[in-house]
């Protein structure tokens, strides 16, 4: 009650814009992304609102010049029309950028950094491998699988020459 | 300022017309130098092997290196 009547001094059409009373609240704070944006995709050609919102006056006398017959304009006034409106032009927005030099480049970065982490894993975290892994132990497994035959027609124990014991050449 | 107007209409049958050709003479390369890089020399690769294998010996060389459970080696 207190606001109202305090508002009556701005004129009665403020109250209803600025502050409606309901339990002694206001009205939730209008956020930017709330509203129209501007952007420029392919697929959307028209955007909701023009891109220079607040125009300059040479600007403003542009546009009450443009309410008048189109033909009285010039080649440039009607360029910065257009820029007044869209901020790319379709030829423009489908330029390349050189974003993918940086995108490269942070990517292979990371990676190094991710190696190195490795590597210090390697070293103070795990312990070590098992013993299936000595050089014996290895040996003994590949002479098993050359005794059962395995791979005979097109891998392992197709390149070993059982006749003289060694790898063929 | 005039420009000319772009095209508007055939887009999609445009690229087809262009790529689809190359895509179906890329694939065929791909399948013919399987067939005659891969699969014939595999096929004859067994044909090789198969024409004078003598199972038995095998089986007595595997035999003898002891990695059968259900027949040691003659030795034992």
């Amino acid at each position: 009650m207190l606001a109202t009547r305090a508002l009556r001094l701005l004129g009665k059409r403020a109250i209803s814009t600025s502050v409606c009373v309901r339990g002694g609240h206001g009205v939730a704070k209008i956020e930017a992304y709330t509203l129209p944006a501007y952007f420029d995709r392919r697929e959307n050609p028209l955007p909701d609102i023009c891109y220079v919102q607040d125009l300059s006056a040479e600007q403003a006398s542009l546009k009450e010049k443009e309410q008048g017959s189109w033909a009285a304009l010039s080649n440039e006034e009607k360029v910065a029309l257009y820029r007044i409106s869209f901020k790319q032009s379709f030829a423009e927005m489908g330029e390349g950028t050189a974003e993918w030099k940086s995108v490269i480049g942070g990517v292979l970065f990371v990676v190094g950094f991710t190696g190195l982490i490795v590597l210090w894993q390697r070293k103070y975290v795990y312990g070590p491998v098992p013993h299936t892994f000595d050089p014996e132990w290895k040996a003994k497994e590949l002479q098993r699988m050359l005794d059962m035959r395995m791979n005979p027609v097109e891998g392992l124990s197709a390149k070993w020459d059982s006749e003289n014991k060694q790898w063929k050449k | 300022m005039s420009l000319q107007k772009p095209l508007m209409r055939g887009l999609l049958a445009k690229r087809l017309r262009f790529h689809v050709p190359i895509a179906f003479a890329l694939s065929m390369l791909a399948a013919v130098g399987w067939k005659y890089g891969v699969t014939e020399p595999r096929k004859q690769a067994y044909a090789d092997f198969y024409k004078h294998y003598d199972a038995v010996k095998e089986f007595t060389g595997m035999r003898e290196a002891g990695v059968f459970e259900s027949v040691r080696p003659s030795g034992e």
